[in-house]
């Protein structure tokens, strides 16, 4: 049973929903940015979703289970860890909060633990999935094993090939993997086929969607279940500084999950600096780029408003980033209204800045990230902290999965 | 009164015929609207291509891809057609997704379709509520038909609500699928068909998704008003080029 304060922390939390500001309103809008903007042929589903989603995730039953694989399936809580070297080397006070020891490696299977409890209580027997770096996609073939359903996942073609691995990870968990032909044969393309599976499949299929975006609820409902991130940072910085806010949180943006779960607790506390690094491919300028914020406009895309890379006739244009994870057009409405309104600072990291940042965490700290991981690091070549700032950045991922992009890149 | 409604209230069975505005070939937008009106289909969808159409299967996708590739554009559509009301009679609905219209602006967008002489809009990802709070005013300042599409997901209260929303026709989506899909009419559609035939819904339904030849005509059209057919014609396009559009509506509708 949970106790009195813990009801009140959660009746606290599900009201989040109404309150608008940072969080989404009840339509699902962070600002003007957010929505669903869906055809009516998933109407039904999203539908059902939203009118269900906090009642479930809100439930004595679903917290208990939810939090009891978190601890004991997940390996939660994550460890911060300060970071002795980096900060030497940058003259100030560096945390790392360690997804990367999540089990699957990524901060993605916090996400897809809720949803396939969600989706059990939805009573779904099928589940979909999209994937970009394979992280999202291993989390969701992992826990479609753990409660015995079956999986597809949808994976670009181009990722499939530049993420082995991970590829070979969701079939020996029993996953189906379709590859995506169309577009750019990246993450867009992979989502834009997991939503006409669920288009052809609207009864027994749940979508567990890898990132803040999508139709409403879904940003909403996977910010809560990441914001676990920030939840522990809290109290394990107070632990250690004697004080549960940073100076700065940072994170990389792809759809912008984690960043969602990092940011969730922060997000009313002004005092915090919060810190966004996206994708800038070869550069913001180059044409080859995923810095959606620098280079897109409001617009629509998978069910959303927010910012999107487009052309002029609204037609979404390719995006380009090394890193599969972050390789995505859009980001999700948090994060739009989190540049608009100027609460947070972008930025965005080229190719060789996140590898070269990368490369430098292995040898300072003998943690190899994700490569998603390393944009998030190369925050130091763009931004000056002072000696006494407590800086905690998002560790997202391990780099297990991007050996051979690192092989190449550095001749290893 | 609007000429879509005209056509609605006319007698029989209507055929309507959905295109990708800028395929086989960027010009072929006319030739297509004015050969589809003189083998005597009723009413035509203009396919404004976009380059993520989530409803669509492959080949409407492979039309869109193409089309964009030819050079196809809100912009160039517009000016394609702004003669078009010279020699074609036939009510004119231009079919897409939102993101291209909310960057042309929308009422912009509407104005341009009115000018022209366009009658209906059908925007799929535009949801009810958000077109009921933002756009309605200006879709009605501008003479346009917004059709809602209903599944055979949708709740009956929703029909209901779509019904009272709708000023045309509803377009009725066959099956839970994306368009274009392979499997013929059965037992599910049937049942789906009779019962929105037994809403006795104020405005007439007009089937889509699934219709490819005059067999699924037939069964789509018992009790509806009319039915549209979009994959199969364009996969005729592609096959046979635009000099054989008669071959294909006679095998619909001999
Ligand atoms: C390790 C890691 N970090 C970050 C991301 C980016 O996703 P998001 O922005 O949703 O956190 C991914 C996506 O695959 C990832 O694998």
């Amino acid at each position: 049973m949970l106790g009195g304060k813990e009801i009140r922390k959660m009746e606290k939390e599900k009201r989040k929903n109404q309150m608008g500001g940072f969080h989404a309103d009840e339509k699902g809008y962070y600002g003007e940015f957010g929505g669903a903007f869906i055809p009516e042929m998933l109407y039904p589903n999203v539908e059902e979703l939203r009118q269900h989603y906090l009642e479930i995730m809100y439930e004595d039953s679903f917290q208990k289970e939810f939090n009891q694989l978190l601890k004991d399936y997940v390996g939660r809580p994550s460890p911060l860890y300060f970071a002795n070297r980096l900060s030497e080397k940058y003259n100030t006070r560096v945390y790392l909060k360690r997804e990367d020891l999540n089990h699957t490696g990524a901060h993605k299977i916090n996400n897809t633990i809720g949803q396939i409890l969600v989706a059990k209580k939805l009573g779904k027997t099928r589940i979909i999935a999209e994937t970009g770096a394979g992280q999202h996609g291993v989390a969701t073939a992992t826990v479609c094993a753990l409660m015995g359903l079956k999986c597809i996942v949808y994976m670009g073609e181009k990722d499939i090939a530049r993420q082995a691995p991970n590829v070979a990870r969701m079939k020996m968990l029993g996953a189906e993997v379709r590859p995506a032909l169309s577009g750019s044969k990246t993450l867009k393309d992979a989502t834009n086929e997991a939503i006409r599976d669920w288009i052809n499949n609207p009864v027994d299929t749940h979508y567990i969607i890898g990132s803040a975006i999508g139709p409403h609820p879904y940003p909403d409902m996977v910010t809560r279940f990441q914001s676990v991130i920030s939840e522990e940072i809290k109290w394990q910085l107070k632990e250690k500084e004697g004080r549960e806010n940073p100076d700065y949180i940072v994170a990389c943006i792809g759809g912008g999950s984690n960043a969602a779960g990092t940011y969730h607790h922060f997000l009313d506390e002004p005092e915090v600096g919060i810190i966004a690094v996206e994708a800038a491919g070869k550069g913001v300028n180059t044409g080859e780029s995923a810095a959606t914020s620098a280079l897109g406009k409001v617009g629509i895309i998978h069910g959303c408003k927010t910012m999107l890379m487009q052309t002029v006739d609204g037609q979404i244009t390719e995006p380009y980033s090394i890193s599969a994870g972050l390789d995505y057009p859009g980001v999700g409405p948090m994060h739009s209204h989190l540049y608009k309104s100027g609460r947070a600072e972008f930025y965005s990291a080229t190719d060789d800045e996140a590898m070269t940042a990368g490369l430098e965490l292995s040898q300072l700290e003998g943690i190899i990230p994700a490569i998603e991981t390393g944009h998030a690091f190369a925050i130091f070549s763009h931004k000056k902290f002072k000696p006494d700032d407590i800086v905690v950045i998002s560790l997202s991922g391990r780099g297990d999965k991007d050996l051979q992009t690192y092989i190449d890149y550095f001749k290893l | 009164m609007n000429r879509i409604n005209q056509k609605l209230n006319s007698e029989g069975k209507l055929l309507s015929i959905y295109f990708t505005a800028g395929y086989p070939a960027l010009n072929d937008t006319v030739k297509i609207i004015q050969d589809l009106e003189k083998n005597g289909v009723d009413m035509i969808e203009i396919g404004l291509p976009f380059s993520d159409p989530l409803a669509d299967g492959p080949t409407i996708q492979e039309s869109s891809t193409a089309a964009l590739k030819n050079g196809m554009t809100s912009e160039e559509l517009f000016n394609q057609l702004k003669d078009i009301r010279k020699t074609v009679r036939i009510p004119l609905i231009v079919m897409g997704y939102f993101n291209p219209m909310l960057q042309y602006g929308v009422e912009a967008f509407c104005k341009r379709c009115n000018d022209i002489g366009i009658d209906g809009i059908i925007m799929p990802d535009l949801p009810l509520d958000v077109y009921q709070a933002e756009y309605e005013s200006i879709f009605k300042k501008y003479g346009l038909i917004n059709v809602f599409l209903i599944t055979p997901q949708t709740s009956n209260e929703r029909i209901r609500q779509i019904d009272a929303a709708s000023d045309g026709f509803i377009y009725m989506v066959s099956s839970a699928s994306v368009t274009g899909s392979k499997s013929g009419f059965g037992n599910e559609q049937g049942r789906y068909f009779e019962r929105i035939a037994g809403m006795e819904l104020d405005n007439p339904q007009i089937v889509g998704f699934g219709i490819k030849d005059s067999e699924t005509f037939q069964a789509a059209t018992k009790d509806t008003k009319g039915a549209i057919i979009g994959s199969a014609f364009i996969k005729h396009l592609t096959k046979h080029g635009v000099e054989e559009i008669p071959s294909f509506i006679t095998t619909i509708r001999p």
